[in-house]
């Protein structure tokens, strides 16, 4: 039990009902979010898949876009999986003019870059830190076609990063949410320890 | 190192995956390229392309099939959200043709004039996921059976009138409520009564759920009836001609989007709920000749 960290998910649209599921499986208390006062007190933030579009349209509809992207700037470690992580991305390709970028991380992603539904696939993957495969869900999933110099690749697939990490955030291009595995959950929670012991020093 | 030579592609996890995708969304009914785009501005998480929206067939009559290719292509390089159509109920050569289209869902429905009176669509010869209504648990499972990858209760389209819908939600929902609370040997009675399989009502028995997501589709129009199928427990609500039928339908897509995410917050749904314009008028049960959710079996 880690009864002293508290996770949101962002809950606007997408897939967080399941990123509730693992943290839950880990024995971790997490909270909904979807106004800037569920904001406080969180240890660390998860970005769902879902529609990016349709997240980016309800972040810049209220306050909770600048208030999320503050606490993003200030250091809230942030795991994003997919349209997660197009949110997090410097630079995104075949999004929408309009399309907002909380620019937590030093990627440039491109939208779908896998294909549609028919070229969704799942296979298994091999995570550096991880002894043993992962098996990765890719739904019509963003491709991370280039990544900056500060940003860690955790795991690839053909030499395209799917897993990377840079500083307190994480992000990748599949859905650990929708399998029991909950390694990847668990890097996210070192990554969130990691981040309290520094705060506290 | 991962290769790609492992991986798979049109599994039922990665078809159930999408609709994990679209939860707590709004899934709207478009006709043109040009509605599309007014959809997804509005922050619609997916279209459904088809020629005309329910209310327009309800008053044309006729036989209904899947739309035009060419119409669905141009609402496809419209848009870059998912993109779903329609085939008719057992006609699986039409969704032949929307998976060769490369639609992202393919809708099994009951809008469009069945062309099989006795069978549905064997769903998992497909890759791309399908979306089947259903008025009660029995229905839902049999198609869950079949292959469906998601679950929307049915209402009665192209009406703008909800009853329906909150009718066939409260009858699926109740019985995933009954099921949690039998005994190991009422499950054996449950599947026979339900006509479904026992595997699938031994497994709601165990998670209290269904085994796939469970949208809410059919009659509504309105931001405050988007909050109504949410919190009865929908996870996603489809919305027809309620749009695109209605004064204004930018602002109001806009409306039941914000609706549906905040779909406890009473405060923001009167906020949205303000100055739409005149929804879709709307038509009572006891006025229409053909209900479509008696369609399928």
């Amino acid at each position: 039990m880690n009864p002293r960290v508290l996770v949101g998910v962002l809950a606007l649209q997408g897939a967080f009902d399941a990123h509730v599921q693992r943290l839950t499986d880990l024995g971790l208390e997490s909270r909904l979010v979807k106004n800037t006062s569920d904001l406080v007190d969180l240890d660390g933030i998860i970005l769902p898949g879902g529609e990016s579009t349709t997240m980016s349209n309800l972040l810049v509809a209220s306050d909770l876009g600048v208030e999320l992207s503050k606490r993003l700037h200030d250091g809230l470690p942030v795991f994003g999986t997919c349209a997660g992580m197009i949110m997090m991305a410097r630079t995104i390709h075949d999004g929408r003019p309009d399309q907002i970028s909380l620019d937590v991380m030093d990627i440039q992603v491109r939208r779908n870059g896998y294909g549609r539904q028919n070229d969704s696939f799942e296979q298994d993957i091999t995570i550096t830190s991880l002894d043993s495969p992962f098996h990765a869900l890719f739904i019509r999933a963003p491709v991370i076609e280039s990544i900056g110099n500060d940003v860690e690749v955790l795991a690839s697939i053909d030499e395209r990063p799917v897993l990377v990490r840079q500083a307190y955030a994480l992000a990748s291009s599949f859905h650990p949410e929708l399998v029991t595995d909950l390694r990847v959950h668990e890097i996210f929670l070192s990554i969130i320890h990691e981040s309290l012991t520094t705060s506290k020093r | 190192m991962s290769s790609s030579n492992n991986a798979q592609v049109g599994s039922f996890p990665v078809k159930r995956g999408l609709a994990e995708m679209l939860k707590g969304g709004v899934i709207m009914d478009v006709v043109t390229p040009g509605q599309a785009k007014i959809a997804e501005d509005a922050g619609a998480c997916a279209v459904m392309a088809l020629e005309r929206v329910p209310a327009d067939i309800r008053r044309d009559g006729g036989v209904a099939r899947m739309s035009d290719p060419d119409m669905i292509e141009g609402i496809k390089a419209a848009v870059t959200i998912p993109v779903m159509a329609k085939a008719r109920i057992g006609h699986f050569v039409e969704a032949q043709i929307l998976q060769a289209l490369g639609v992202d869902f393919i809708d099994e429905s009951e809008v469009l004039t069945p062309a099989d009176e006795a069978h549905h669509i064997d769903k998992y010869k497909f890759t791309t996921p399908f979306v089947c209504g259903a008025t009660n648990l029995g229905e839902a499972l049999r198609r869950i059976s079949e292959g469906a990858a998601l679950i929307r209760s049915k209402g009665e389209a192209g009406t703008g009138n909800i009853v329906e819908a909150v009718r066939h939600l409260r009858s699926i929902l109740g019985d995933i409520k009954k099921i949690g609370s039998a005994d190991s040997a009422e499950l054996f009675e449950w599947a026979k009564r339900l006509q479904a399989p026992l595997s699938l009502v031994q497994e709601i028995a165990e998670t209290g759920k269904l085994p796939v997501p469970l949208f809410c589709a059919g009659g509504l129009a309105t931001p405050a009836d988007a909050a109504l199928a949410m919190q009865l427990g929908a996870e996603c609500v489809f919305v027809g001609s309620g749009i695109f039928k209605s004064d204004n339908p930018g602002p109001r897509a806009k409306a039941i989007v914000e609706a549906t995410t905040h779909y406890m917050d009473a405060k923001i749904l009167a906020k949205v709920s303000a100055g739409l314009g005149a929804p879709m008028t709307g038509i009572g049960m006891d006025e229409i000749n053909q209900r479509y959710a008696d369609r399928g079996w």
